[in-house]
């Protein structure tokens, strides 16, 4: 099948090198700034919190939101956490998590209520999301470690990218969802289209957002492992050093303290949603 | 007053509506329109006044483009042509803020299916209306608490709209539109999607409120018994054109069309015709210059078995049976000492269909009673005659009386004073 030759390789390269860095160098070093600044924030706060308070406070939520059951496993999977020396790194993995998760919630969700309401903008966004959703990750750590260097940010920056398209799918969703009798009638009462979203159909695709906002949180997550490959410190690290060494011991202690961070965060936020409580 | 004018009021769907607009006014049909151009005429040039505290009633089955037409007097469709004056200003041609302040301020709008918000309380989904137009909370909450006790709500301002049955959802829907205050309401299939006994409740409820709160109203249904019960005015629509606008009474008679014959042949009378309709003028004894000889006499001349007594000026006092009168007379007591009250009364609007039942188990006849004044009786006779005749066919009680005679038994025939 190899009728001509698509430079696609070179014309990339050309691209980033002679265009993209030199154009929007700049640019992508004032993003890394506040990501890199909230990030060191983060992990400082969690690293600040003695492990005793954190835990409680963590099996309170768990409690309260989730039942005894999830507040039992709170409490055993954190205890595993600390007796296999890995809190540190969870709690690196967990900061990671937390900011990609707030930087998909705060820009996903005004697309996926910008594309609900406009079915142009619908048309632009659904393909870009099937890009960032099938493109396999480890693709696009090449330009963010070109653009953003190694460690955090680059891991942040590639999480978002991985794990945003569920948030807007599912608020797009969520505000499609609601009753198309409901909207008329606020209509009928004379309500804005900002009322419209503020009174009628935001509350009521809260359900469907938060399913989405839990996805976003088990997909970052589930980035963890690929991301520490361009320098994210945490579990994921652990993994890798476990892989490079085959060492399988240290690969299972690492992959153990993702799934329990992982499922603590699934139950809670899933205890958070109305429509499951 | 005209409260609402809708001149020639046209909805075409499709690609080019405005073509299709004038395609209509070319004279071509809606199915005409849809086979050359592939666009559906919702609405073909309406065209009716409802007047200030009117109850305008919209009916037609389903695919008829009644829903459309009540969406287009809000806007919430858009017209393709024609004029919809609200107290004189064109809706059509309003700009935005405009139309948003018009549905605030004098379209209240109740819907089939309810339409409350799940998230909210009975009470702030009642304050919905008043707070979007920015009214101050406690304001708002009065006007809904008031609402609220009018639809028969009261302590159930806490509830969400799942914790209730749909009879009690609607009476939301309704306290919703009425917390706003507005002149019209237009209500869209209101009571369709509620069962039969609660939706005569609601009927009736929906008439009381409309005395109480003066409301101009424009009712759409697919029922004509509902449309016959409640319209002051009826429109029948189909394939998107009014066919008759008429009070119950023109409709009934003179049917424009055999569409409107179809469905006029299939209405149960019992539900149109009032009480007024089949009553007949009493024979009476009046207690200021009658005794008891007098109303015996009367009986006898009648051949009746009981006699209603009214004061002077007609007010009802009670029934004398021909047995007590005699024993009045024999034992020389006052007329009012013998009186029975045991019969039963009505007003001058029931439907006959809740006096069928009466009217079976009933000995005495059914007094028609007004301000307390008696203004006609029913005897079994009248019903069965309005229910066969129809109103206004039945005048002629006296020969009624001896076919009743001949047919019954005297002592049934006795008993309905005939």
């Amino acid at each position: 099948m190899n009728y001509f030759y698509l430079p696609l390789e070179e014309w990339t390269n050309n691209f980033v090198d002679f265009w993209l860095i030199p154009t929007l160098g700049g640019f992508f070093d004032a993003l890394s700034v506040p990501i890199a600044l909230i990030l060191d924030w983060v992990v400082y706060l969690l690293l600040l919190l003695p492990p005793e308070l954190f835990t409680i406070i963590l099996i309170a939520l768990a409690w309260k939101f989730a039942g005894r059951g999830v507040a039992i496993f709170t409490l055993v999977g954190l205890l595993y956490l600390g007796s296999v020396d890995l809190w540190v790194d969870g709690m690196q993995t967990l900061s990671i998590v937390i900011v990609a998760t707030l930087l998909s919630i705060l820009i996903g969700i005004p697309i996926g209520i910008w594309s609900a309401k406009s079915n142009g903008v619908n048309q632009v966004v659904r393909p870009i999301l099937d890009f960032m959703q099938t493109l396999p990750s480890f693709v696009y750590l090449i330009p963010a470690i070109l653009l953003f260097g190694l460690g955090g940010v680059p891991a942040v920056i590639s999480t978002f990218v991985f794990a945003t398209p569920p948030c807007v799918r599912l608020t797009t969703l969520g505000i499609k969802q609601v009753p198309e009798d409901v909207v008329e009638a606020a209509r009928a009462f004379g309500a804005t289209s900002w009322q419209m979203l503020a009174k009628v159909q935001f509350p009521l695709a809260i359900p469907t957002m938060m399913a989405g906002i839990n996805q976003t949180i088990m997909l970052a997550l589930s980035m963890a492992v690929i991301a520490s490959m361009i320098g994210a410190p945490g579990l994921g690290n652990i993994v890798l050093a476990g892989i490079s060494r085959v060492n399988v011991g240290l690969g299972l202690i690492g992959g153990l303290g993702i799934v329990v961070i992982a499922i603590i965060l699934d139950r809670i936020t899933q205890g958070l949603n109305p429509k499951n409580s | 007053m005209k409260k609402i004018e809708v001149k020639n009021l046209t909805k075409v769907f499709g690609s080019h509506p405005k073509k299709g607009a004038d395609l209509l006014k070319a004279g071509k049909s809606k199915d005409e329109i849809l086979r050359e151009t592939g666009m559906t005429v919702g609405v073909n040039r309406a065209t009716f006044d409802v007047n200030e505290g009117e109850f305008f009633v919209i009916m037609g089955l389903s695919g008829s483009g009644k829903s459309t037409l009540i969406r287009l007097i809000n806007r919430l469709i858009e017209p393709t042509d024609g004029v919809i004056n609200i107290d004189g200003k064109d809706i059509s041609k309003m700009n935005k803020e405009d139309l948003l302040t018009v549905r605030r301020k004098k379209l209240g709008m109740v819907f089939q299916k309810f339409a409350l918000l799940p998230h909210r309380t009975i009470q702030q989904n009642v304050e919905f209306g008043l707070e979007i137009q920015g009214i101050d909370p406690n304001k708002r909450a009065e006007s809904a608490k008031k609402a609220i006790e009018a639809v028969g709500l009261g302590g159930y301002e806490a509830s969400y709209p799942d914790q209730l049955s749909g009879g009690m959802q609607q009476r939301v829907g309704l306290a919703r539109a009425l917390a706003s205050d507005t002149d019209i309401l237009l209500m869209d299939e209101a009571f369709s999607a509620l069962d039969p006994l609660i939706r005569k409740d609601m009927q009736d409820e929906l008439l009381t409120l409309q005395e109480e709160w003066k409301k101009t109203i424009i009712f759409i249904t697919h029922d004509l018994d509902e449309a016959l019960k409640l319209g002051d005015r009826i429109a029948i629509m189909k394939d998107g054109v009014i066919v008759q606008i008429g009070t119950s009474e023109e409709i009934m008679r003179n049917p424009a069309n055999e569409y409107v014959s179809n469905f006029v042949e299939d209405v149960d009378r019992s539900k149109v015709l009032v009480a007024e309709n089949v009553m007949i003028k009493p024979d009476v004894v009046t207690t200021f210059k009658d005794g008891p000889r007098v109303a015996v006499r009367r009986m006898q001349d009648k051949g009746i078995s009981s006699i209603f007594v009214v004061e002077k000026g007609g007010k009802l006092k009670g029934l004398l049976t021909i047995d007590d009168a005699v024993e009045a007379i024999n034992k020389n007591k006052w007329v009012e000492d013998v009186l029975i009250n045991d019969f039963h009364h009505t007003s001058p609007d029931t439907p006959l269909t809740d006096l069928i039942g009466i009217a079976a188990e009933t000995k005495y006849p059914i007094a028609v009673v007004r301000n307390e004044k008696l203004v006609g009786i029913i005897v079994r006779v009248s019903i069965l005659s309005g229910l066969v005749l129809g109103k206004g066919e039945y005048t002629d009680p006296e020969s009624d009386e001896e076919t009743l005679s001949a047919d019954h038994s005297p002592i049934e025939a006795g008993g309905d004073q005939a």
